[in-house]
C-alpha cells in the first residue's frame, strides 16, 4: 500500500507537468485547428532560458522563472505569426510538416548553442518535502501539483469571465462568426499561443526542479507524451488535457511500478491507439460531423 | 500489350540497363572512390523509401510518421528468416527475405491501417508516430531480436545490381499505381474525401491499399539495409528517420516520384560529401521543411513553378537541341 | 504511361549525376613515409563525448610519438571521421577513411559501430583496435583487438567485488535497456552474483533511452529489502538516478561500472550525492601515477582544460599499442604493410599504458587489470 502511494504520487508529478504541456496543445488546437508539433521544444526554451538566467546572470529564481515565461510566449507569437500563419487556409498535412520543421528547428538550434551535454539545473525551489505517515512527497512534488491547479483554475475563470477568453471560445467555435461579430482573430490567436507557450514555460520550470538535467531534446518525449494527454483527454477540452495529463503520468508510473518498467513506453502509446479507436475524441471530447 | 512494348518504353529499358551497365562497371573497375562504392546502396535504399512513402503523403495525403517502424518490421522479419536459410544460394536467400520482409511489414500495414481508416489528418499522424515508437520499444525488448544490441551476424549480400533492380521496379509499380485509376482514386481522397466518397469511391480500400502498398516496399528497402550493413539495432528506426524519410519525399515536391528519386538521392550523398558540416545537416532539414511548405502555399511560388516545371524544362531542352543543327 | 516514364528519368539522370558527382573523389598518392591511422567515433548526435575524448586522446599520443622522431622513419597522422554512433554512419565513415588512404585502423568508439567496422576491417585484412568497444562482439574476428574491459568482464568482477569484499547479498540493479553496454553488464552480474549465492532484489530495474524519471523504478527498490544499488550505466543518466534517489529518501550504498566516470563532474555542486559510491575503471585523472600526470596535463594544455576520461586514456594507449605491434613487425613503408605479420605482432606485445599493464591474447582480449574507485569527499581515490 505504502509502495502504491508512493508511486501515485510520483505519477501526479508526472501527469502535472504533462498536464500543463497538454493545456497548450488542446487551447492551440481548439483555436487554430492545428497540431502544434513544437510545443514540447518550447518547454525547452523555457528551461533552458531559466538555465542561463539563473547560473549565468545570477537571477533570482522566481525572477528567472518569470524571464523565460516571457521569453516562451515571445517564441510561441513569433512562431505562429512567422511558420503558421500564412498557412491557415492550406490543409493539415501541410501545416503539420512545418511544426515538424519549427520543432527540429528549435532543438538543434538549442543544440548548436548549448551542446549535447546535459545541463545541471540549479535548486529553484527550497523546499524540503513532507511526511504523510511514512509516506514521503518530495517538496517538487507539492509545488508542481500546487502550481497545475492555481494554473488551471485560473485559465478556467479568465476563459469564461474575461473578453479575451470568451473571444477565444467564439473563434474555437466559428472563426468566420467571431470575424463579423468584431472579434479579432488574429489577435486571439496569437493570444492563445502566448498563454499556450507561458504554460510551457512553467512545465520547463517544473520539469527542471524535479529532473534536474535538462538537454536540448528534453522536450521531445516528453512532447509526444503531452500530446498523447491531450488526444486522451480529448483535443480542444481544457479539463480533458488536466485529466488526460493526470491519467497518463498515473499509468505511467503504476505500469513501470507494477507491470514492467520495459514496456511502459508501449503501454502508453498502446493506450492512446485503443482510446481512439473506441473514442476517436478522446474521453471528454466532442463529437463533430465532417461537412464539405 | 501494343501499348507497353512501343518505342518510348524499349528506349526507356534500355537506358535503364546502360545506366546501370555504366555505373557497375565504375564501381567494379574502382574508378568509382571507396566512399562512392559504398554509397550506392543506402542511395538506392532511401529512394524505395522515400517513393513509397510519397504513395501515403504525396498521393493519399495523409502523413504517415512511422514508416521506419515499416521498415523495421520488414529488416527484422527478413533478416532473421535470411539467417536461417544459410543452405540456399546467399542471392535467393535475399530474394526470399525480401519478399518475407516485405510481406510482414505489409501485413502490419494492414493492422495500422485499420485504425489509421477511422481517424482524420491530424491523429493518423499521432497514430503512425505511436505505432513506430512501439515498435522500436517492442524490437529493444524482444529476445529473438537481440534486444539494444541489436540482429547481428546478417549475411551481407546487398549489392548494387540487386539493389538497382528493386529499386528500378518499385519506382515502376508505385508510378504506375499513381497513373492508374486506383491512383486517380486515392489522389481524389487526397483533394476531398467526403467528395470522393459521395461519388463512389471506396475510400477503406483505398487508403487501406496505399497503406499496404507503402508498407511492403518499406519492408522490402528493410531487408537491403540490413543485408547491407550486417547489423540491426533497434534505434536506427527512430522517429528520426521516419522524419529523414520525410525530408526526401517533402524536398523532392508530395506527389512527384521524380521528386523523390532525387531528393533521396542528392540527400544521401550530401552529408558524406560534407562530412566536416555534419552539426548543421539537421537544422538544415528542419530549415528545408518549413521553407518548402511556406513556399508551396504562397501564391507567388506557385506562379513561378508553373513556369518552372518538368515539362517544360524539357521541352526547352528538346527545343534547344533540335534547334542546334539548323544554326550549325 | 506518361508518368511512369518521368520516373524513370528521374532515376536515370539521379544516377548520371552520381556518377559525375563520384568521378575523380579518388585518394591522393600514399606517401611511404607516412602512416595513417584511422579513428573514429560519435563527434556529433548523444554520445558525441565519447568519440571527442577519443579523437583527443589518440591525437596527443600521436603528436608524442611524431616529436620523439616517429615509428620506425615513419610520422603517423591521425584521420578522424565521424561516425554518430551508428552502424550505418560508420560504414559510410570507413570508407571515406578508406579514400584517406588509411593504413590501420583505431576505433570505433561504441560497440555497435565497432561490429559494423569489423566486418569491414576484416574484408580489407586491417588491423583493428578499439578504444572503448566493449561489447563481447567487437573482437570477433582475429584483425580485431581492443583495449578496454568487456562488458562480461566488468559484470562478473563487480559480481564478486560487491559479494566477497563488500559482503552485500541482496543487491537491486537499475540498468538501461535501450543500451548494450548496460544490458552487458548486467546479465553478466546477475548470472555471477547469483552464482555465488548472493540474491537480485527486486527484479533488476530497466529504463529507456529517453527516460529521465526514475521514481518509479527506485519507490520499488526502496520498498524491497536490497542492500546497495548497481547502476551499470553511463554518467549522465547515474547522476539523473542520484539526484532521485535522494529525493526519493533512498539511502543504500550505490556500485558502478567504468561508464561512472565523469559523474563527479556532471553533479556539479551536489557531489555528496555520490560519497561512498565504489565503481571500477582502468583509468582515474587524478592517479598520481608519472605517466597519468603527465597526460592529463598535455590533454588540459591541448584542450582548453578538458580533463580527459577512461576514453581518451584508451584511445590514447591504443595507439602506442599500434605503434608497439608496427615496430614488432618491422614495418618501415606504410604502403608496404604486411597486414598478417602486423596482426601477428599484436599477441608478442606487452605495452605499459595509462590504464595499465596489457598483453593480448589471440582472441582479441586485453589482460589488464582493473582500479576500484572509491569517491571520498568529492574526489575519484583509487581503493586499495
Amino acid at each position: 500500500m505504502e509502495n502504491f502511494l508512493t508511486q501515485l504520487i510520483g505519477g501526479l508529478n508526472v501527469g502535472s507537468i504533462y498536464a500543463l504541456i497538454a493545456l497548450g496543445y488542446t487551447m492551440v488546437y481548439g483555436i487554430a485547428k492545428m497540431l502544434n508539433f513544437a510545443h514540447g521544444d518550447i518547454i525547452m526554451v523555457g528551461a533552458y532560458t531559466i538555465f542561463v538566467a539563473v547560473s549565468s546572470a545570477h537571477v533570482p529564481p522566481y525572477l528567472a522563472i518569470l524571464i523565460g515565461i516571457i521569453v516562451c510566449a515571445v517564441f510561441g507569437v513569433v512562431i505562429e505569426k512567422i511558420a503558421y500563419k500564412p498557412l491557415r487556409n492550406t490543409s493539415s498535412l501541410t501545416v503539420l510538416i512545418t511544426a515538424i520543421g519549427v520543432s527540429y528547428l528549435l532543438q538543434n538550434l538549442s543544440l548548436l548553442i548549448f551542446g549535447e551535454q546535459e545541463k545541471s539545473m540549479p535548486a529553484l525551489f527550497h523546499f524540503d518535502g513532507l511526511m504523510f505517515g511514512s509516506v514521503r512527497v518530495p517538496g517538487e512534488t507539492i509545488i508542481t501539483l500546487a502550481a497545475t491547479v492555481v494554473i488551471m483554475i485560473a485559465l478556467t475563470l479568465f476563459i469564461n469571465k474575461t473578453k479575451a477568453g470568451k473571444a477565444m471560445l467564439a473563434v474555437s467555435e466559428d472563426k468566420g462568426a467571431a470575424e463579423l461579430m468584431g472579434i479579432n482573430v488574429n489577435r486571439t490567436i496569437s493570444l492563445t499561443f502566448a498563454i499556450g507557450s507561458a504554460l510551457a514555460a512553467v512545465a520547463g520550470a517544473l520539469y527542471a526542479s524535479s529532473y534536474v538535467y535538462i538537454k536540448p531534446t528534453m522536450g521531445a518525449m516528453t512532447g509526444i507524451k503531452a500530446f498523447i494527454a491531450a488526444v486522451l483527454g480529448g483535443i480542444g477540452s481544457i479539463p480533458g488535457a488536466m485529466f488526460g495529463g493526470l491519467v497518463l503520468g498515473i499509468v505511467e508510473n503504476l505500469s513501470k511500478a507494477y507491470i514492467s518498467t520495459q514496456i511502459s513506453d508501449a503501454i502508453v502509446f498502446g493506450i492512446l491507439i485503443l482510446v481512439l479507436l473506441i473514442r476517436p475524441t478522446g474521453l471528454l471530447g466532442k463529437k463533430r460531423i465532417e461537412k464539405v | 500489350m501494343k501499348k507497353l512494348l512501343n518505342k518510348k518504353n524499349l528506349f526507356y529499358l534500355i537506358l535503364t540497363v546502360v545506366v546501370w551497365g555504366v555505373l557497375f562497371a565504375l564501381s567494379e573497375g574502382r574508378v568509382l572512390s571507396y566512399q562512392m562504392r559504398n554509397m550506392l546502396v543506402p542511395i538506392g535504399v532511401n529512394i524505395i523509401l522515400a517513393v513509397s512513402l510519397n504513395l501515403i503523403v504525396g498521393f493519399l495525403g495523409e502523413l504517415a510518421l512511422g514508416h521506419a517502424g515499416f521498415m523495421a518490421v520488414g529488416a527484422y522479419a527478413g533478416c532473421l528468416l535470411i539467417k536461417t536459410m544459410s543452405g540456399l544460394p546467399p542471392m535467393l536467400a535475399l530474394v526470399i527475405g525480401m519478399l518475407a520482409g516485405g510481406l510482414a511489414a505489409a501485413a502490419i500495414g494492414f493492422v495500422i491501417g485499420l485504425p489509421v481508416l477511422r481517424l482524420r489528418g491530424d491523429y493518423v499522424a499521432i497514430v503512425t508516430l505511436a505505432f513506430g515508437q512501439i515498435i522500436v520499444t517492442l524490437l529493444t525488448n524482444m529476445k529473438v531480436t537481440g534486444g539494444a544490441s541489436g540482429l547481428k551476424e546478417i549475411p551481407m549480400e546487398a549489392n548494387f545490381t540487386i539493389v538497382y533492380i528493386v529499386m528500378v521496379v518499385t519506382v515502376l509499380i508505385i508510378a504506375t499505381l499513381a497513373n492508374s485509376r486506383h491512383g486517380r482514386a486515392i489522389s481524389a481522397i487526397r483533394e476531398n474525401e467526403v467528395a470522393a466518397r459521395s461519388i463512389g469511391i471506396n475510400i477503406t480500400y483505398y487508403k487501406m491499399l496505399a497503406f499496404v502498398i507503402s508498407a511492403f516496399f518499406a519492408g522490402i528497402a528493410g531487408v537491403l539495409y540490413g543485408s547491407n550493413l550486417g547489423i540491426l539495432i533497434p534505434r536506427s528506426f527512430d522517429y528520426n528517420k521516419s522524419i529523414e524519410i520525410l525530408v526526401f519525399v517533402v524536398l523532392g515536391g508530395m506527389g512527384s516520384l521524380p521528386g523523390s528519386v532525387i531528393a533521396a538521392t542528392i540527400l544521401t550523398l550530401l552529408p558524406e560529401l560534407l562530412r566536416e558540416f555534419s552539426d548543421y545537416r539537421m537544422l538544415a532539414y528542419s530549415i528545408v521543411l518549413i521553407a518548402m511548405m511556406l513556399l508551396n502555399a504562397s501564391p507567388r511560388f506557385e506562379s513561378v513553378k508553373a513556369k518552372l516545371n518538368w515539362r517544360r524544362l524539357w521541352a526547352l531542352l528538346k527545343q534547344k537541341l533540335e534547334k542546334k543543327p539548323n544554326k550549325a | 504511361m506518361k508518368k511512369t516514364v518521368k520516373s524513370v528519368t528521374a532515376v536515370l539522370l539521379a544516377a548520371v549525376m552520381m556518377t559525375g558527382v563520384m568521378a575523380g573523389c579518388n585518394g591522393g598518392g600514399d606517401d611511404p613515409k607516412v602512416l595513417k591511422i584511422g579513428c573514429m567515433g560519435p563527434i556529433t548526435g548523444e554520445n558525441a563525448s565519447y568519440g571527442t575524448s577519443v579523437r583527443n586522446g589518440a591525437q596527443i599520443a600521436v603528436d608524442e610519438i611524431n616529436a620523439a622522431g616517429g615509428v620506425n622513419g615513419m610520422t603517423l597522422e591521425l584521420v578522424f571521421a565521424d561516425d554518430e554512433a551508428s552502424p550505418e554512419k560508420a560504414k559510410n565513415a570507413f570508407s571515406s577513411l578508406m579514400d584517406e588512404g588509411i593504413d590501420v585502423m583505431l576505433g570505433a568508439t561504441t560497440t555497435d559501430a565497432t561490429i559494423a567496422l569489423g566486418e569491414l576491417t576484416q574484408q580489407e585484412n586491417m588491423l583493428q583496435v578499439t578504444p572503448s568497444g566493449s561489447g563481447q562482439d567487437c573482437t570477433k574476428y582475429d584483425n580485431a583487438f581492443r583495449i578496454c574491459f568487456t562488458d562480461p568482464l566488468q559484470g562478473t568482477t563487480m559480481a564478486e567485488y560487491i559479494y566477497n569484499t563488500m559482503k552485500k547479498t541482496k543487491v537491486a540493479i537499475i540498468y538501461d535497456n535501450s543500451n548494450d553496454y548496460s544490458k552487458g553488464i548486467t546479465e553478466a552480474f546477475r548470472q555471477k552474483f547469483t552464482e555465488l549465492g548472493g540474491q537480485i532484489v527486486p527484479d533488476a530495474q530497466s529504463f529507456g533511452k529517453d527516460d529521465v524519471d526514475f521514481t518509479a523504478q527506485l519507490n520499488n527498490i526502496k520498498n524491497s529489502d536490497a542492500e546497495a544499488i548497481f547502476i551499470p550505466a553511463y554518467y549522465q543518466k547515474v547522476s539523473a538516478i542520484l539526484q532521485q534517489a535522494d529525493k526519493a529518501g533512498l539511502d543504500l550504498p550505490f556500485f558502478g561500472c567504468d561508464g561512472w566516470d565523469g559523474v563527479l563532474n556532471q553533479l556539479g555542486d551536489d557531489k555528496a550525492l555520490a560519497e561512498g559510491a565504489i565503481f571500477l575503471t582502468p583509468f582515474a585523472a587524478n592517479d598520481p601515477d608519472e605517466a597519468v600526470q603527465k597526460f592529463v596535463k598535455a590533454y588540459q594544455d591541448a584542450n582548453d582544460g578538458a580533463t580527459p576520461d577512461q576514453f581518451a586514456a584508451d584511445a590514447y594507449d591504443g595507439v602506442y599499442v599500434i605503434v608497439e605491434a608496427l615496430k614488432k613487425a618491422n614495418v618501415t613503408d606504410s604502403t608496404k604493410i604486411d597486414n598478417d605479420a602486423l596482426i601477428q605482432a599484436m599477441t608478442q606485445i606487452s605495452v605499459k599504458g595509462l590504464t595499465g599493464d596489457m598483453t593480448f591474447d589471440a582472441s582479441g582480449e586485453p589482460n589488464k587489470s582493473a582500479k576500484i574507485i572509491e569517491v571520498v569527499n568529492g574526489e575519484y581515490t583509487v581503493r586499495k
